[in-house]
């Protein structure tokens, strides 16, 4: 049943995909980083994404300043234009994203947005929503680990 | 051809109109016709969708003053890059930042005729880190950075009247050369009777260092020579690369009707400098300095804006000044045109375009003449060498018009002749043709895989030809010029392909697509963008007043821009919008137009900084948008913006989002 759904969504977004013409078709590389459909997600990829993040990262119960401060730089040149820490914007607001979803989803997510638009249950409901796959904005492992600190830190101080 | 006819036609040449007539005679009765049967022609040059070809090709864009590129051997045109003129496409020459590659020393000027591209080359090779091509008509040399496919650099050149024998590089691309096609008055802006030729005029050929980091070019010096017609040239490889060659024509010295008056000597002279030495001589301070003023324009910064440096002051060699030699004339019949070296550096072959053999000089007998002496006059101090002392050989019969030569690495030579309309291979061995195919019609430069390096791969041939008539379907009076692909790889010359091109086509270059395509660039990194309007976080946009010049720092995505409603802006203001597009995805690019705007649009790649000026003249309300399809909600990407009476008290404001 479930991968019935899959393969509908799957179906309803190569259409989706195909009908926009020009709109944001998903770069090679997330295509050789993404598990053929067939297989199926593993629970790791259906809780925390698919993409490079294949384990649980470290997270303290403090912050990590420098990490924050790199993470705000990067949130501020690379996410904010197209997201709101309250309210819909071109994407979803992010203020308490880690409410929603792990520190491994969110990062998987920004390393492989094409990955997970066409993918994961997840990204497949949010293209449907949001009707934009989210670009990948030159982002590195370390990077999109600090951008997660920077969340968390906004969560907590807001 | 049989020989009989050729020898009725060499009776033609004497005659002032022989061109035309030749050319109507010979348009109509090919020397022969060779291609494959359509399956297997159709079979090497199909490259299946998704796939990519072996070989980037670069054809000058000739009065379009381009590049086009193009991937063989399935002839996909890939991209203009544009040059020397204005390109409203991109907003090349239209934006701030590109707006200064176009100063020279007489303005700004919008166009030009580029004719000969040449890919840097390391230990004789072309190793694909730049493509230098010429300016003929404002003489300048541009370089264009293959990495991300862009002109980076555009170096004017003084006193020099058609920068046309250029822009060749030296086996290490330690130099590329530049030189005087119409030799003008060397002092600059001097004012004298035309016919003062002989005595006043000059040519000049230009030495133009290059950094080996950065690729920057440097006017080293100029050697100051007598006022001939200097067209082509051609650096010497392997025992020659310390030389290059250039061709002449007009040895006549005539001013008028070249046509008919600088076609009256039997030989004219390829010119062969010791740049090396020549270089020496001005370290040690042979060379003078005197006024020239020229532009230096080049991209600043990791991100890409042009700044405009003006020069003034250039090192001169003049050869009746200097003692020692270092340049020599080697006879040459008969108005040469192209002058090509062999992959081995031995042969120097002068496209005779007049004459009627190929004139085949060695570059070693050139130096037992020079060390024997065997000089048979002087001409403003520059030894002419006894021809029968440098030649090796003369290719009979190689049709009428033979213009340029290149090789195959393999023994063979292959030359294409224009009024005969064909390109013909000879052995370098023998000296004799041994294959010849048309060409339609009317070729000019051809091209091999390689084949201006010390290692040609030989796999394909590309003619360049000048008219298209009936080749593909009728597009007016005026037609786009045709190139077409021969496969060269077996003993006879197969076409291919033959396909429209854009501009004028002069020398094009083909280069394996492997030495390029890994380092081509996505994306500008934001992080390295270093322009001084960038906005690096969107939180920044906003909008600066100094008086009646208004920065709009506006950011772009997918698919809005910030900010996207502008109040404030009045008659006479001049508007710079600095459009940052602050995707990181490649080949996402998003663009901008305004309503009334004497301007292009500008477009600006993933990661980049450009800027539109903006003069409003009448007040209203002034529509924009993204002028390059990026999204699914591309049609929502617009904004407004309302412009005030000069005189207006409307505060400046902006916003976006709420409504």
């Amino acid at each position: 049943m479930k991968n019935i759904t899959l393969l509908t969504a799957a179906v309803f977004i190569s259409l989706t995909i195909t009908a926009c013409g020009e709109s944001d078709a998903p770069a090679d590389r997330d295509r050789s980083e993404a598990p053929a459909q067939e297989q199926g997600l593993s629970e790791f990829e259906v809780e925390h994404g698919i993409g490079p993040v294949t384990e649980r990262v470290e997270i303290g119960d403090g912050f990590d300043q420098a990490m924050v401060d790199k993470g705000r730089n990067i949130y501020e040149m690379k996410c904010e234009m197209c997201h709101n820490y309250e309210g819909r914007m071109v994407g979803p607001e992010l203020g308490n994203v880690l409410e929603r979803r792990s520190p491994e989803f969110v990062m998987n997510f920004i390393l492989n947005p094409g990955g997970m638009a066409r993918d994961h249950p997840v990204g497949q409901e949010l293209l449907r929503e949001y009707m934009t796959i989210m670009p990948f904005q030159n982002v590195k492992e370390d990077e999109a680990r600090a951008i997660v600190e920077y969340l968390r830190y906004y969560a907590e101080h807001n | 051809m049989t020989k009989q006819k050729s020898k009725k036609l060499r009776g033609l040449l004497l005659g002032a109109g022989f061109v035309a007539v030749a050319a109507f005679v010979f348009t109509g009765c090919p020397s022969q016709q060779s291609m494959l049967d359509r399956g297997s022609a159709a079979e090497k040059v199909y490259v299946a969708p998704g796939e990519h070809d072996e070989y980037y090709g670069f054809f000058s864009g000739g009065y379009s003053g381009q590049l086009s590129v193009w991937g063989l051997p399935s002839a996909r045109f890939l991209k203009v890059i544009p040059v020397f003129s204005q390109d409203p496409e991109t907003g090349y020459g239209y934006s701030e930042e590109t707006k200064p590659l176009f100063n020279t020393s007489y303005g700004f000027i919008p166009w030009d005729d580029s004719h000969h591209p040449h890919i840097s080359q390391t230990n004789g090779d072309a190793d694909g880190r730049w493509i230098f091509i010429n300016a003929n008509n404002t003489p300048r040399i541009a370089r264009i950075d293959l990495k991300t496919f862009e002109t980076k650099e555009i170096l004017e050149l003084p006193n020099t009247g058609g920068n046309h024998a250029s822009s060749f590089v030296t086996s290490n691309t330690e130099y590329v050369i530049g030189g005087t096609r119409f030799s003008i008055p060397y002092e600059q802006d001097l004012d004298v009777p035309i016919d003062s030729y002989s005595d006043s005029f000059r040519g000049a050929l230009s030495f133009i260092k290059v950094d080996q980091n950065s690729g920057m070019m440097d006017l080293d010096f100029q050697i100051v020579v007598p006022p001939y017609n200097y067209d082509l040239g051609r650096a010497g490889k392997g025992p020659s690369a310390d030389w290059v060659f250039f061709t002449t024509y007009n040895t006549e010295e005539a001013h008028t009707m070249l046509e008919v008056n600088a076609s009256r000597n039997d030989k004219d002279f390829i010119a062969a400098v010791n740049w090396r030495k020549a270089a020496e001589l001005v370290a040690n301070g042979h060379g003078r300095t005197v006024p020239g003023e020229y532009y230096h324009n080049y991209y600043e910064g990791n991100q890409g804006y042009a700044v405009s440096e003006r020069k003034n002051g250039v090192t001169i060699l003049d050869t009746r000044e200097i003692d020692e030699d270092f340049i020599y004339y080697l006879p040459t019949p008969k108005s040469p045109h192209g002058v090509d070296v062999d992959p081995t550096g031995e042969f120097i072959v002068g496209g005779g375009k007049l004459a009627t053999i190929i004139p085949v000089h060695s570059f070693s007998r050139m130096l037992e003449a020079i060390d024997a002496g065997a000089v048979v006059e002087r001409i403003d101090g520059i030894p002419v060498l006894d021809y029968d002392a440098t030649i090796i050989g003369e290719v009979e019969n190689p049709g009428l018009g033979p213009l340029h030569t290149e090789f195959d690495g393999r023994g063979y030579a292959y030359t294409s002749v224009y009024i005969s309309s064909e390109i013909v291979k000879w052995s370098l061995e023998t000296f004799e043709v041994v294959d010849r195919i048309d060409a339609y019609y009317s070729i000019g430069h051809l091209m091999i895989t390689g084949g201006d390096t010390k290692n040609p791969d030989a796999r394909y041939l590309v003619g360049l030809t000048k008219t298209a008539k009936d080749r593909y379907l009728p597009t007016g009076p005026k037609q786009n010029h045709p190139a077409q692909l021969y496969d060269i790889s077996g003993d006879r010359m197969e076409l291919l392909l033959d396909f429209p091109t854009i501009g004028e086509p002069h020398y094009a270059q083909e280069i394996r697509a492997d030495k390029i395509k890994d380092n081509v660039a996505q994306i500008y990194e934001m992080e390295d963008n270093d322009h001084p309007h960038a906005l690096r976080r969107i939180a920044d946009n906003r909008i600066e007043r100094e008086g009646n010049v208004v920065r709009v720092f506006m950011g772009a995505t997918r698919s809005h821009f910030r900010p996207d409603n502008i109040e404030g802006i009045r008659v006479g203001d001049t508007v710079y919008f600095h459009l940052t597009n602050l995707e990181q995805e490649w080949d996402v690019v998003h663009g901008i137009a305004i309503k009334g705007a004497q301007n292009s649009e500008i477009l600006v790649a993933p990661g980049q900084t450009k800027t539109m000026k903006w003069t409003p003249t009448r007040t209203g309300i002034y529509p924009f948008y993204c002028t390059a399809f990026c999204s699914a909600l591309h049609q929502e990407m617009q904004g407004y913006v309302r412009v005030s009476a000069a005189d207006s008290d409307v505060e400046l404001t902006w916003r976006t989002g709420t409504n």
